[in-house]
């Protein structure tokens, strides 16, 4: 097998891998990104809405009100040591990334355009704050060419379409490298890094509806899992109100602002019921609960009663043509109808993933062990939203994902730099380092099987939009989780037809899937476990929120098993916002 | 051809979906111009090829009778 040798090994080259690459290169060490799409394709470039940082130039503001409110907004499951540190650092990095050419949007007087975002509030919970930073409607697109852009200068080294495949660790549990499948050749390759980061980005493709793109198969959560790294709040998984039915495209928040509104099967305009004040703006869990309970308790639109319609048509042919062209453009083409005349058929949507591997606050990968609940890894780092460190607890913010890319991008290579000066030689790879990596590669080479990837693929992503979707009790999920060991043991009986080396897509998406069915799984475990509703998750037969059994973090294992550990309420040097009721 | 198949993963979920569907109808008959000409395309960023694709933008002409295709998808 080839080999080659860094200082350091990226996988992902989203926002958070060309970060902490950036950081790193222009640090002088050796830097390798691995990326199995070319980088500026990567998940980021979605990103519209914009980044948040309390800048304060619309409206007065001041970072610990935004950590007060991603503390709540968190339902109180996020860890106030990190949180503070991020809200603490994002005015900050967002004019670091001003001062490396990020295009913002401008306000009249020359100051960064920002836009209000639900939960963004001024003075502890008082009026609507001013607080996201936005390029157009561009964001995560502006940010990854200028990162890339950047990186190029600082002469990273990129490996484009490169799968990584698994973790090369010793016997001490050091991580020393990872095994990547060369896309173009079919090849495997060894790299060997003093220190490996994990920025693989999210999993949304465990669901059926989902808003994220095809690459989002939780690959890093696979390669942790498989490595005996537990995830932490896996159950935890945002729901977007609105994903058009059947394509999960979204219809971003900007509709509703714009006066769009929901109405059920009867015509009714029912976020009237659900949130009096607030209605269709309310939060997006509130939203996306409403939903599925109209549609759970028969009250959905279509044959099937399985969606909700999104009307606009009342704003006005020329509004419509002026402020959400974009919006039009995709009715037309994933709800085929003209939202000039006709709603918008939608269904909460996957959005987000806010469990992950856990890290504390500097990136390094933590894990339970005889000292305790959080010991670090050596050599192994995580961040973006493959990670969970946790800032966003039980429930993300709007525009916090992107500046969690890149305040803990920019803290992981500050740690890895130490790390690195006090390791300066790593230990050798052991001869069956690679092995792990090399049997999985291997056993898609099998040509007798009696299931098909495919299939395997769709029912699992089916198995988890029913089971383990919006609306959670303890038999449907246990059912779930029956129905996921079967649709394992198919995946073991699997094979693929295509064994040509070059650009072999089915063998790539055979070990795409491998991945998913360990989020799957931890995911619907921990769903399973947790017997109480808080942020996103929400169990229709534990309604309530339960601090006295429930203010902890889940670890579940890849053998099955479910851990827990105590959330961080005590910041960095303020004082901790203790957990109160949620209200909007 | 696989590597038509993998360039068309994007990193938005809209390009995805559309880009799929063109490959799922007219793959197995692209000519090697054809191919070649839709990898050009390939090349754009995520958020130009949108605009490409929906009227918004502009490509190369040789990449024009191509995307009358993929714009029917
Ligand atoms: C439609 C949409 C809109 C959004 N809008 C916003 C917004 O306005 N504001 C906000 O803050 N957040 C937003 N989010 C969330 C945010 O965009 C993501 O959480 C964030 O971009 C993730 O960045 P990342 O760097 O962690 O990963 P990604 O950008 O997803 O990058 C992952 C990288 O890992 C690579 N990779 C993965 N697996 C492998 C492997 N096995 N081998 C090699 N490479 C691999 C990929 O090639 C890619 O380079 C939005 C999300 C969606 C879906």
């Amino acid at each position: 097998m080839e080999k080659r040798k860094f200082d350091v090994a990226i996988i992902g080259a989203g926002g958070a891998g060309m970060r902490a690459a950036l950081q790193l290169s222009t640090a002088g060490y050796k830097v390798a990104v691995l990326s199995k799409v070319f980088p500026t394709r990567s998940h980021t470039v979605a990103a519209q809405g914009g980044i948040t940082a309390a800048l304060g130039n619309v409206t007065e503001d001041n970072w610990l009100w935004h950590m007060y409110d991603t503390v709540k907004g968190s339902d109180y499951l996020g860890d106030q040591d990190a949180i503070e540190y991020m809200c603490r650092m994002g005015p900050q990095v967002v004019y670091e990334m001003e001062h490396f050419g990020l295009p913002f949007s401008r306000l009249e007087n020359g100051k960064i355009y920002q836009r209000p975002f639900g939960g963004q509030s001024r003075n502890f919970g008082g009026d609507q704050a001013t607080r996201t930073c936005a390029a157009a409607d561009r964001t995560g697109h502006a940010m990854l060419h200028t990162l890339y852009q950047r990186n190029i200068q600082a002469k990273t080294h990129f490996f484009v379409e490169f799968l990584a495949i698994d973790l090369v660790r010793d016997a001490e549990g050091r991580v020393l490298g990872v095994v990547a499948l060369d896309m173009e050749k079919g090849e495997p390759l060894l790299i060997e890094a003093r220190a490996t980061l994990l920025a693989t980005g999210g999993a949304g493709r465990i669901f059926q509806a989902s808003t994220n793109a095809f690459i989002n198969t939780g690959d890093g959560l696979g390669m942790a899992s498989r490595a005996g790294i537990p995830l932490e709040d896996m159950e935890f998984w945002q729901f977007h109100p609105t994903g058009v039915m059947g394509a999960g495209v979204l219809i971003s928040e900007g509709v509703r602002g714009e006066g769009g509104y929901l109405v059920n099967g009867a015509g009714e305009r029912f976020m009237e019921r659900y949130a009096p004040h607030a209605r269709d703006l309310a939060g997006r869990d509130v939203v996306a609960r409403a939903i599925a309970i109209e549609i759970h308790e028969g009250r959905g639109c279509g044959p099937h009663k399985d969606h909700v319609l999104l009307k606009l048509d009342h704003i006005g042919r020329d509004e419509i043509l002026d402020k959400l062209p974009g919006i039009r453009e995709i009715a037309l083409k994933f709800a085929h109808v003209d939202p000039l005349e006709a709603p918008i058929p939608v269904v909460p949507t996957a959005h987000y993933m806010m469990g992950g591997i856990p890290t504390h606050y500097r990136g390094q990968v933590v894990v339970p062990a005889r000292t305790g609940p959080e010991e670090a890894v050596p050599g192994l780092y995580a961040i973006g939203e493959c990670a969970c460190v946790s800032v966003h607890g039980a429930n993300r913010l709007g525009g916090n994902s992107l500046l969690d890319l890149l305040v803990f991008g920019q803290a992981a290579a500050e740690h890895i730099v130490e790390f690195l000066k006090e390791n300066p030689t790593s230990p050798p790879i052991p001869k069956e380092g690679p092995d792990l990596a090399l049997a999985r590669l291997a056993r898609w080479d099998r040509r007798e099987g009696t299931e098909r990837v495919a299939d395997v693929y769709r029912d699992m992503q089916g198995i988890m939009q029913s089971h383990c979707g919006v609306f959670r009790r303890a038999e449907v999920l246990e059912e779930g989780i029956a129905k996921l060991e079967e649709a394992r043991q198919r995946l073991d009986r699997a094979a693929i037809d295509d064994h040509s080396k070059v650009f072999n897509t089915a063998r790539v998406e055979a070990l795409e899937l491998e991945n998913l069915m360990e989020v799957a799984f931890a995911t619907i475990r921990s769903a399973a476990a947790r017997t109480e509703s808080r942020g996103a998750h929400a169990r229709d037969d534990y309604p309530e929120r339960d601090d006295r059994n429930w203010l902890k973090h889940t670890l579940a294992h890849g053998d099955g098993t479910i851990d827990y550990k105590p959330v961080r309420l005590k910041p960095l040097t303020v004082p901790s916002f203790p957990p109160k009721t949620r209200t909007y | 051809m696989s590597e038509l198949r993998w360039r068309s993963r994007r990193g938005m979920l809209e390009l995805d979906i559309v880009l799929g569907r063109f490959l799922d109808r007219h793959e197995a008959r692209l000519s090697e111009d054809q191919a070649k000409a839709y990898l050009g395309l390939l090349e754009y960023p995520d958020a130009e090829l949108w605009d490409i694709i929906t009227g918004k933008g502009e490509p190369e002409a040789v990449e024009k009778p191509l995307l009358e295709l993929i714009r029917m998808n």
